[in-house]
């Protein structure tokens, strides 16, 4: 199943949670929507699952309209953020509302229910816990039984909304790695919400960045780490040191200093200079384009974290190997081994 | 937690979190001397005691004061049966009505954003916040000879003042909040992720009422439910005024006390009145059996 998503606007009084947004997934991927909280990406998710609606735009399933079916025609699977299991049934009577519900017609009996139910249990590992309630489970447990819940009604599509957002981190990377082969296993069009990029980038096969009701990028998780296309992609992505600098006449400058750092084809003005901190490589005084201090070192496992005072005033952090030890009070040059500016202040 | 709106003329709130806490509290801080302890608690119970328990004894001394024949003789009168039938179909009218509108009205302010809701939790209050019998003139007001509907109604001969429609609706008039005020807090916490879940399975409208939303709020419909039928077979002042204390026609329980009072006819005002004490007693009872239900629940929900 493909979704298509064109210019879509959601305004929630005067605040816009949905900017125009266009968006293509293909058949089979694993979509992560990544943004801080604020950015739309929930509302983008409801939109797609029929639970809300956009004021304006179109959302498309295999190129037939989405928005002229209810949630309830659309044949989506939806994982709440809070899972939103019935409390007062049965794990297995919340995997099976799906199939109980569905018209007498087309209603499987009670036998076939029930090895769908088994089945589906068994594809998440917890068939053991098939006659508790959802307050008996653990928090990692109640979220493979609200997608087993999901997936019982063999959705077109799969959405996650913050997937894992209420587990702590030991759990998070298990069940991180376990929705990457269920994926794999099953290949239904799945999309997930994360404020987290660590597991946007290690679960998704394609990220698409939001900020403010609008799309920044959608790249592979290399491509929005290496290449981000915009300022907000390159801080919200990764660590990194963010310079204001000047462009003038094919030279940049930070302050009143010139950097040795080429220019070529950018717009004049105020603009932002981008380093990862482990590419800011260190050298002698003089040997680099920018020029500091060290001030403060601390040690994390095989990089060394340095606070360094660059002769502009500015403060940044840095990450080095620790073939050569930094002290503070050393003067130091800095070189980037790759930098991005971006136009703007 | 459980009744956030409720406040000056709320319904007591099922709150056993709160009763740990004072329990818990209790214990860190018995520094109080013995003396005051006992005294205080005395206090407490020779205050409840009086006031309370003694005036339910007494009600019941008073009913069997002339023997258990005589009791059950006064229960029988044409007239005492007359009062409870009226009363239990004025309550059951009354409770069913508010059942529907509590649980609608509920519905409304728990599930949807609209404008003038802050309004209409204030207008679900307006029973309790005025007295009853200005709610029963009201009546008097819109349906009376001289009220804006009365000559309309006497065309078609339609009787609601002085019957048993005007009973019901200034009963189910002073009832309203109940069922409502007992539903939104509930309603309000569970929030509509579960609805959404069951719609995004494919449930319709009304699979998802009675599958997931009815299960969910059923101790504290129960409990709205209890106290409105409570309050309903109660109900004095409201009904007096619409009622016109026809006997045997339309009085209900508690306007037949204060008749039969007013004759001196003791034995008979007390047993009736002994069944209303029954009734307070037994709603009492269900009423914590519920609580500890709704707290269940809640506790149920907390992830």
């Amino acid at each position: 199943m493909t979704i298509e998503v064109k210019n879509l606007v959601k305004k929630f009084g005067s605040f816009a949670a949905l900017d125009g947004v266009d968006l293509k997934v293909d058949n089979g991927e694993l979509l992560a929507l990544l943004g801080p909280s604020g950015s739309g990406k929930t509302t983008l998710l409801r939109i797609i699952a029929g639970l809300d609606w956009p004021d304006s735009g179109e959302v498309a399933f295999n190129g037939e309209d989405a928005l002229a079916q209810g949630a309830r025609e659309r044949h989506v699977g939806f994982v709440f953020q809070h899972y939103a299991l019935f409390r007062h049934m049965t794990v297995f009577e919340n995997v099976a509302f799906g199939l109980r519900v569905q018209p007498r017609a087309i209603r499987k009996d009670e036998a076939t229910i029930r090895a769908r139910v088994k089945e589906l249990l068994d594809l998440v590992q917890l068939d053991w816990l098939s006659d508790r309630y959802p307050s008996q489970l653990s928090g990692g447990q109640r979220q493979r039984i609200a997608l087993a819940r999901a997936l019982a009604i063999e959705p077109r599509i799969l959405l996650l909304d913050e997937p894992f957002g209420a587990l702590d981190a030991k759990v998070r990377k298990e069940l991180r790695r376990w929705l990457r082969s269920l994926h794999h296993e099953i290949n239904v069009t799945s999309i997930f919400v994360t404020h987290d990029q660590e597991e946007a980038l290690e679960v998704a096969n394609r990220v698409v960045v939001m900020d403010k009701g609008r799309i920044e990028q959608i790249g592979s998780p290399d491509d929005v780490y290496e290449t981000p296309a915009t300022a907000f992609v390159h801080s919200f992505i990764g660590e990194s040191i963010e310079l204001p600098v000047h462009v003038e006449s094919g030279v940049i400058r930070l302050g009143d200093r010139a950097l040795r750092l080429a220019a070529d084809g950018l717009a004049p003005g105020a603009s932002r200079l981008f380093v990862r901190r482990h590419d800011m490589l260190v050298g002698p005084p003089g040997s680099g384009a920018f020029e500091g201090a060290v001030q403060h070192v601390r040690n994390f496992g095989p990089v060394q974290r340095a606070e360094v005072a660059l002769s502009g005033g500015e403060t940044i952090e840095i990450d080095a190997p620790r073939d050569r030890e930094l002290r503070a009070g050393d003067r130091v040059g800095l070189e980037p081994r790759r930098y991005r500016i971006f136009a703007g202040a | 937690m459980t009744m956030q709106i409720a406040d000056s003329v709320s319904l007591p709130a099922p709150d056993a979190k709160a009763r740990a806490h004072a329990a818990a509290a209790r214990d860190n801080l018995r520094t109080e001397p013995r003396a005051v302890r006992v005294v205080i608690i005395a206090l407490a119970m020779i205050f409840l005691t009086v006031f309370v328990v003694l005036p339910l004894a007494l009600v019941f001394a008073q009913a069997f004061s002339k023997g258990i024949l005589a009791y059950f003789a006064a229960l029988a009168e044409a007239e005492a049966l007359s009062a409870i039938k009226l009363t239990l179909l004025v309550a059951a009218i009354s409770v069913g009505l508010n059942l529907v509108f509590g649980l609608v009205a509920a519905w409304a302010i728990a599930k949807f954003e609209f404008r003038g809701k802050t309004f209409l939790i204030t207008l679900i209050d307006l029973p309790f916040s005025v007295s009853p019998v200005i709610s029963g003139l009201v009546f008097v007001l819109l349906f009376g000879a001289q009220g804006y509907f009365g000559s309309w109604l006497r065309d078609h001969d339609i009787q609601i003042l002085f019957a048993v429609p005007g009973i019901a609706l200034a009963t189910t008039f002073v009832t309203f909040p109940f069922v409502a005020r007992a539903l939104i807090p509930l309603m309000q916490e569970q929030g509509t992720q579960e609805e959404e879940a069951a719609i995004s399975l494919g449930a319709s409208g009304l699979q998802t009422f009675f599958r997931v939303t009815l299960p969910n709020i059923k101790w504290g419909v129960l409990y709205g439910v209890l106290l409105c039928n409570a309050r309903a077979m109660g109900e004095f002042g409201a009904v007096s005024v619409v009622s016109g204390h026809i006997r045997g026609d339309t009085n209900t329980m508690p306007l037949l006390v204060e008749i039969l009072y007013n004759e001196y006819q003791f034995v008979a005002a007390f047993a009736i009145a002994s069944l209303l004490a029954m009734l307070a007693l037994i709603t009492l009872i269900a009423k914590t059996v519920l609580e500890n239900h709704l707290d269940e629940g809640h506790d149920a929900s907390d992830h």
